[in-house]
């Protein structure tokens, strides 16, 4: 910390001594042909470009701003999860404990109605076969049901792709936990204190896997990825979807893969290798 | 808003007539030291801790009208948008406002010392961020967690033992 409320941001050595935007400021004067000129030439140029061609020209930001978390997300990106279960020992459950280490997701006595985050499943053929153990969470449906069902807007999925719980509009009403076909949403029944800084959690309101948000919005990956690989075993690996050259892509394009009841029609971020 | 202020504003009046002082300067909480002593003592005046730092990110006077606003909204670009470069947020308040407790930690919103509480107590304004948010920083990483550390203290060790005859 710099000393400095704002988190201390290295470009901005004088934030706090600089004074605020001047838009909040109320006893600004406002420049009226100043405004006037910039509200026309805004106006011009949207004119007279494409509508797509203004989207791709201001939405974008450059991937080193998004990888620094500055600007908003874009669907340039789609985050996604491989799994490889193949990979994955029965024994092994690393990536949920790192997942509730990260999020400070606690045994709260009450097991029955403890949040799950992440979770490892067994199954197994109709019809017999070797048992496979793997990772299920949420699985951040291209087209998530949970968002649909939402009254209140609190479920949403963001531009790139991660499926999210807004708890400050969140009503506690569990639609969404309903409605979700992984069983991937837990609701938070017990009153919580110290909760981890970037990860806030609250009684009454609904939570799932954020895809470790906090960190891929600082060009990180998510929590049970790198306790994966450090057991050695390597079985998951996070990337975007919609660059080919990315390790996911070129996994997924070169192996099959599955997503979990494909037959809904969800198109899933997560994919399972040789499940 | 206004309205409420005006309410706020008439009962103190009138509270300060039935104390023998007609004096509504209260309503204000940076002047409530200039008050007569009685007048303190009947009414909890906040005690505002002073935060880290030579400045807030913007000025006191519009912070205390305006945080709400700012938080609020820097919250949604932050949730919905991803976007993590502003200038507000909660962590930094609570950060920059911690309180030292009696153990040497930072006080939680539990404790009427509390910054945001100390004020909102006064207010009489619930606030509901901590019910979710933490209300005091992250304890600092203990040196031995940080990586390298080790190595770094014993070459300190190395260099301090070189020095001394």
């Amino acid at each position: 910390m710099s000393g400095c409320c704002n988190g201390g941001k290295k470009e901005n050595s004088k934030c706090c001594g600089g004074d605020p935007s001047p838009v909040l400021d109320a006893n600004t004067p406002i420049d009226t042909a100043r405004r006037w000129f910039l509200k026309s030439a805004a106006a011009f140029t949207t004119l007279t470009l494409a509508p797509g061609v203004t989207l791709m020209a201001f939405a974008g930001a450059s991937p080193a701003d998004a990888k620094a978390g500055r600007g908003p997300v874009t669907s340039a990106q789609r985050w996604g999860l491989l799994i490889d279960v193949a990979k994955c020992a029965e024994d092994c459950s690393a990536c949920v404990s790192a997942c509730a280490k990260e999020h400070g997701v606690a045994a709260t006595g009450h097991p029955r109605t403890d949040a799950q985050w992440i979770r490892k499943v067994t199954v197994k053929g109709e019809k017999g076969g070797a048992p496979r153990s793997l990772p299920v969470m949420c699985q951040h449906c291209a087209s998530p049901p949970c968002v649909d069902v939402c009254p209140t807007g609190a479920s949403f999925k963001r531009a790139d792709g991660i499926v999210l719980v807004d708890k400050h509009i969140c009503i506690g009403c569990r639609y969404c936990v309903m409605a979700c076909p992984y069983g991937a949403r837990s609701f938070v029944h017990e009153p919580l204190t110290d909760q981890v800084e970037h990860a806030p959690r609250g009684k009454g309101t609904v939570e799932s896997c954020t895809l470790c948000v906090h960190r891929v919005d600082t060009g990180r990956q998510p929590a049970c990825v790198e306790a994966c690989a450090a057991t050695g075993r390597g079985a998951m690996i996070f990337g975007d979807l919609n660059d080919p050259s990315s390790e996911i892509s070129k996994r997924i394009a070169q192996f099959p893969t599955r997503q979990i009841r494909a037959d809904l029609g969800l198109d899933l971020g997560v994919r399972y290798q040789n499940l | 808003m206004l309205l409420q202020r005006i309410i706020f504003a008439t009962l103190l009046a009138v509270v300060g007539v039935h104390l023998g002082s007609a004096d509504v300067r209260a309503a204000d909480p940076p002047h409530s030291s200039a008050l007569p002593q009685s007048r303190v003592a009947a009414t909890p005046v906040p005690v505002l801790p002073k935060g880290k730092g030579d400045k807030c990110v913007a000025p006191t006077d519009w912070m205390r009208r305006n945080h709400m606003n700012v938080l609020g909204h820097q919250r949604d670009a932050t949730v919905h948008e991803g976007d993590r470069s502003g200038q507000f947020s909660l962590k930094g308040c609570v950060a920059c406002h911690a309180v030292q407790g009696a153990n040497g930690r930072a006080v939680t919103v539990a404790d009427p010392k509390h910054f945001c509480r100390s004020c909102h107590d006064y207010a009489a304004v619930s606030v509901d961020c901590f019910e979710c948010h933490n209300s005091r920083p992250p304890e600092p990483a203990k040196a031995a967690d940080l990586p390298g550390s080790r190595a770094d203290v014993a070459a300190l060790a190395r260099y301090i033992k070189g020095l001394t005859p």
